[in-house]
C-alpha cells in the first residue's frame, strides 16, 4: 500500500469513527423518544399522578414523587453548588490566591473532578451512619452538591480564564479593589459561567450512583426535608429491575421524561450563552 | 459642607474595604475547600473501613475469592478482576474509536459538519448514564446474548462483562473526543502548515506531528476515561448479572468494585462489618482514582518534555 492509499484508508477510517459515534448517539436517543414516547403519550399523566401504594409491584398510580424529588434535590443542591463553584473559581482566577497555592487547589479539584460518583454517595453515607440519621431529601441534597461542585467548578475556571485580562486591568486602573476586579471578570464570563452552571444542572439530574444510597429510594410522595425521597434516574433504575412488565414500561417513561429535560436544559444553555453574550466584552451583540 | 463629602466619600471607602475584606476571607475559605472536602471523604471512608481493616489483613481481602458477607468472609479478588475486565475491554473498544474521531472533528471536518459531529458528541457526553443502561437492556442485551455470544461459541443471557464493556464504550467516548479534539486544535497551525510543506501525505502529517504534539493531551484524555469506566456504577449494576465469583469468558457475569456495593448495600447494610467492607470498596475506589490522576498528572509532565515541538 502506497502512502497516497494508506492516507486515503486513514481518512475514510476517521470518517467512519465519527460516523459510528453520531450513529449510536441517534440510536440511544432514538430508542428512548420511541420506546418512551409510546408509554408515555398514551398515558401522559402518569408523570403527574402520585405513585399507588403498590407502585414498585404492580405499577398504579405515576411517577410524580420522583419528578418532583428530582428537582426538591437537584435545584437547591445547584444553588448550593454554584455559589461554592464560583467562589472557588474566582479565588484561583484573581489575585487572591498565589500562584502555587492555585496549583495545590486545582490539583485537589482535578482529583475530585475524576473521583467516580458512587464514593460521594459512600461519603455523605459514612456521614449518616457517623451521626446516627436516616437517608432522606436533605442528604441527597449535600451528595448532589459534592458531585456538581467539581464540575461547575472546571466550567467556571474555564470561563473565566477566558474573560479579557483588559477588564481586570482596566478597574484596577481606577482605583477598585480586588473584589471589584473579581466582579467586573465575573460579568464578563457570565455567559460561560451561565452554560456551566446549568451543564452542572443537567448532570445532577441525570445521576443515580450518588443518591441511590442516601435519598432511601422512597416510593412515596417526598414528604420533607429529613423525610425519604427518590430521583428519576433511581427510580428508572429500580423500575428496570423490576419483573412486571407495566412497571418496567414506566421505566421508559420516566426515561422518555429524564432525556426531554436533559436535552431541553442542554439548548437552553446553548441559547442562553449566546443570548448573555453581550455582556462580555467584545461578545456578539456588543 | 466641604467636610460632609470628604466624611462621606471616606465612609464609602470604608465600606468598600469591609466588602473587600469580608469577601477575601469568603473566597479563602472557598479556595481551602476544595482541599478540606477530599482530605473529609478520604478520612471518612478510612475511619469506617478501619473495622474490616482490623479483623482482616490487606492481603489477605484483596487475594480471596471468597464473598460471602453473611459468613463474615470478604475476599475482593472477583469484584477487582471484574472492574479490571471491565476496563481493559473498554479501553480496547473505545480508546481507537475515539481518536479516530477525534482526529475527523480536528481535522477533517469542516463548517456545518465540524458544528453538527461535535454538538451531537456533547449532548452524547450528557445523556445520564441510567438512560444508556435501559437502552442496552432492549438492544444490546438480546445482541450479545442471542447473537454475539453463540457465535463464539458461549452461551449467555447477555447479561454480563462484555455488555457492561461494550456500553460503557459508548458512554465513554464522547468524553474522551472532546478531550482529545480539544488538545488537537490547541496546536498552531504551523505545525500541520510545514510538515505539509515538506511534502508529508495528510495522514503522515496526523501520525507523526499533530498526534505526537497533542500526544500529552490526549493520553491524559484517555486516562481520565479509564477513571470513568473503573468507577462506573449504574451501567455495571444494570447490566453485569451481579454474580460475585471469578468470571471465566469475556461473557460470564460478574461483578464490578461499584456494583458490590449497589448489590450488597440493601440488605446487608445492618451487619457493621460488611457496612466497612463496603464503606473499603469505596476507599479502594477514591485510592485507585487518585492514584491515576498523580501519574497521569507525572507521566503528562514528562512527555510534555520529551515531545515538544
Amino acid at each position: 500500500m502506497d502512502r497516497y492509499a494508506k492516507q486515503r484508508l486513514f481518512g475514510l477510517l476517521a470518517r467512519g469513527a465519527a460516523a459510528l459515534v453520531v450513529a449510536v448517539m441517534v440510536l440511544v436517543v432514538a430508542v428512548t423518544i420511541y420506546r418512551g414516547g409510546r408509554v408515555f403519550l398514551t398515558d401522559p399523566a402518569i408523570a403527574i399522578t402520585p405513585p399507588g401504594s403498590r407502585y414498585m409491584l404492580e405499577g398504579d398510580g405515576g411517577f410524580l414523587h420522583a419528578v418532583l424529588g428530582s428537582l426538591f434535590i437537584v435545584v437547591p443542591a445547584t444553588v448550593v453548588s454554584a455559589v461554592l463553584a464560583v467562589s472557588t473559581a474566582i479565588y484561583l482566577q484573581s489575585d487572591y490566591s498565589s500562584e502555587r497555592f492555585s496549583d495545590v487547589v486545582n490539583m485537589f479539584l482535578n482529583v475530585l473532578w475524576g473521583t467516580p460518583p458512587i464514593v460521594y454517595g459512600v461519603f455523605v453515607l459514612t456521614i449518616i451512619i457517623a451521626i446516627g440519621a436516616r437517608t432522606s431529601l436533605f442528604f441527597g441534597i449535600v451528595a448532589i452538591a459534592i458531585f456538581q461542585y467539581p464540575i461547575m467548578t472546571r466550567y467556571t475556571d474555564e470561563a473565566l480564564r477566558s474573560a479579557p485580562e483588559a477588564v481586570k486591568e482596566a478597574t484596577y486602573g481606577l482605583g477598585g479593589t480586588r473584589f471589584e476586579a473579581a466582579l467586573m471578570t465575573f460579568r464578563a464570563a457570565l455567559p460561560g459561567i451561565i452554560a456551566g452552571i446549568i451543564m452542572g444542572f443537567a448532570r445532577g439530574i441525570g445521576d443515580a450512583a450518588t443518591v441511590l444510597f442516601t435519598t432511601g429510594r422512597s416510593t412515596n410522595m417526598p414528604g420533607g426535608l429529613f423525610e425519604g425521597a427518590t430521583t428519576l434516574p433511581v427510580l428508572i433504575f429500580d423500575q428496570a429491575m423490576s419483573f412486571n412488565a407495566e412497571v418496567r414500561s414506566h421505566a421508559y417513561a420516566a426515561s422518555f421524561v429524564l432525556i426531554v429535560a436533559v436535552l431541553a436544559l442542554i439548548i437552553v444553555s446553548k441559547l442562553l450563552a449566546g443570548r448573555y453574550a453581550r455582556y462580555a466584552p467584545g461578545g456578539r451583540h456588543s | 459642607m466641604a467636610g460632609s463629602t470628604e466624611s462621606r466619600s471616606q465612609r464609602r471607602l470604608d465600606r468598600r474595604l469591609l466588602i473587600e475584606r469580608l469577601s477575601s476571607r469568603w473566597l479563602q475559605g472557598a479556595g481551602y475547600f476544595a482541599i478540606a472536602l477530599f482530605a473529609l471523604i478520604v478520612l471518612a471512608l478510612l475511619y469506617q473501613s478501619l473495622p474490616l481493616l482490623s479483623e482482616y489483613s490487606l492481603v489477605q481481602a484483596l487475594t480471596s475469592s471468597n464473598w460471602d458477607p453473611a459468613q463474615n468472609e470478604f475476599g475482593f479478588l472477583p469484584a477487582i478482576v471484574g472492574t479490571i475486565y471491565v476496563t481493559a475491554l473498554t479501553m480496547a473498544m473505545g480508546t481507537p474509536i475515539a481518536i479516530l474521531a477525534a482526529i475527523y472533528i480536528a481535522e477533517y471536518a469542516e463548517g456545518r459538519a465540524k458544528t453538527l459531529v461535535s454538538s451531537f458528541i456533547d449532548v452524547l457526553a450528557a445523556i445520564p448514564s441510567v438512560i444508556f443502561g435501559l437502552v442496552a437492556l432492549i438492544v444490546v442485551v438480546p445482541f450479545v446474548g442471542d447473537y454475539l455470544a453463540p457465535a463464539v461459541g458461549s452461551s449467555a443471557t447477555g447479561l454480563g462483562i462484555f455488555t457492561v464493556s461494550l456500553v460503557m464504550a459508548i458512554v465513554v467516548t464522547p468524553f474522551m473526543i472532546s478531550l482529545s479534539v480539544e488538545s488537537l486544535e490547541a496546536l498552531p497551525d504551523e505545525l500541520r502548515e510545514s510538515s505539509l510543506g515538506v511534502g508529508a501525505t495528510k495522514w503522515e502529517t496526523i501520525r507523526s506531528v499533530l498526534l505526537r504534539a497533542a500526544g500529552p493531551g490526549i493520553f491524559s484524555a484517555v486516562l481520565l476515561g479509564f477513571g470513568r469506566v473503573f468507577g462506573a456504577t449504574i451501567v455495571p449494576a444494570m447490566l453485569i448479572g451481579g454474580q460475585t465469583h471469578l468470571p471465566s469468558s469475556p461473557f460470564a457475569t460478574g461483578q464490578t468494585l461499584p456494583t458490590l456495593i449497589v448489590n450488597d448495600f440493601g440488605e446487608l447494610m445492618s451487619l457493621p462489618l460488611t457496612q466497612s467492607a463496603l464503606i473499603f470498596v469505596g476507599l479502594m475506589l477514591v485510592v485507585v482514582v487518585w492514584l491515576f490522576n498523580f501519574t497521569a498528572m507525572l507521566v503528562r509532565r514528562r512527555l510534555q518534555r520529551r515531545w515538544q515541538y
